[in-house]
């Protein structure tokens, strides 16, 4: 299998079974309050991670992504945070 | 379940915007045309899909960037379980609606006091899958006249994504902690470490919830 379906299969499997735990795995028993509590954080942990290492390595994407923060601050919304960022790095890397 | 429907609908351009990006991009990061629509149909979980497609787009591994998508997922669980009494039904049948949890779906259906309207959670979730899986698909087809993905910026779109995903999972002083501690982690190991160990390891900074 080809890299991309290999991750595709992957993650398609992980998060049907993932998604599936409580209604067809646990029915009705509850997650042990700490085992939950750590679960809830994982996404801002992974989240701020892939931030750092997806922006890392060009100056452009740097500018970019910064452009976008000030977005998010802003309260714009998901896409325009998105085109913000794409149009500054496009900016930068035209002009430099 | 209309109910949920009619919830739903005023996030529907959101959404299909959302499912053209993650087409786009994942285009532009080299999945081809067929796999992020399969990934879209059978994931159903952006923020782990857009994952996926930044690694592999950046010259990551294969295991990077599925490690970096479960781990994401791994907020479902919980989610999952809390949602779980409500829905009924033969196992086949627990097992196709329980995929209708997504972030939206779920968020719209809790009634507190963890309490949940699962009809309510299904005809949300149902609404907003074609809407996710066509945009993916229109997204694909677009990406086709997308020249130079580098040219364009779109390689600075995937991490003001993620920032924009993290602002809105952050939900008190635990989320800020968490995202703050694996943003160091991250810079701390990014010169030296390969991307799968970087991520689990800033994964890790979800341990701060054992605190008390």
């Amino acid at each position: 299998m080809s890299p991309v379906w290999t991750v595709v299969a992957a993650v398609g499997a992980a998060t049907i079974a993932i998604k599936a735990v409580g209604p067809v795995g646990l029915a009705g028993r509850e997650l042990p309050r700490p085992l939950a509590a750590v679960l809830a954080l994982l996404a801002p942990a992974v989240l701020a991670a892939l931030v750092v290492t997806q922006t890392a390595g060009d100056a452009t994407r740097v500018l970019g992504v910064a452009a976008a923060a000030v977005a998010v601050l802003l309260r714009a919304p998901l896409l325009a945070v998105i085109v913000v960022a794409a149009v500054v790095s496009a900016g930068a890397r035209a002009l430099g | 379940m209309r109910a949920g429907a009619r919830a739903m609908a005023p996030l529907l351009p959101a959404v299909l915007a959302f499912g053209v990006s993650f087409g786009v991009l994942a285009r532009a990061a080299g999945m081809g045309a067929v796999a992020p629509v399969v990934m879209s149909a059978t994931t159903f979980a952006g923020s782990a899909q857009f994952a996926a497609a930044s690694i592999l787009g950046n010259a990551g591994t294969v295991a990077a960037a599925i490690v970096a998508a479960v781990l994401l997922n791994g907020r479902y669980a919980p989610m999952s379980v809390a949602a779980g009494p409500g829905f009924g039904g033969p196992t086949w049948r627990r097992l196709f609606t329980s995929q209708l949890i997504v972030d939206e779906s779920w968020a719209l259906a809790a009634r507190g006091g963890g309490r949940f309207d699962v009809p309510y959670l299904l005809g949300a979730g149902l609404t907003l899958y074609p809407f996710w899986v066509g945009g993916t698909a229109i997204g694909v087809l677009a990406g086709d006249f997308v020249g130079d993905p580098e040219r364009l910026g779109l390689d600075a779109a995937f991490p003001a994504l993620f920032l924009a995903l993290l602002a809105g999972q952050i939900e008190g002083r635990r989320g800020a902690a968490a995202a703050l501690l694996g943003g160091v982690i991250a810079v701390a190991l990014f010169p030296w470490a390969p991307a799968g160990v970087l991520i689990i390891v800033a994964a890790a900074a979800c341990l701060i919830g054992l605190r008390r």
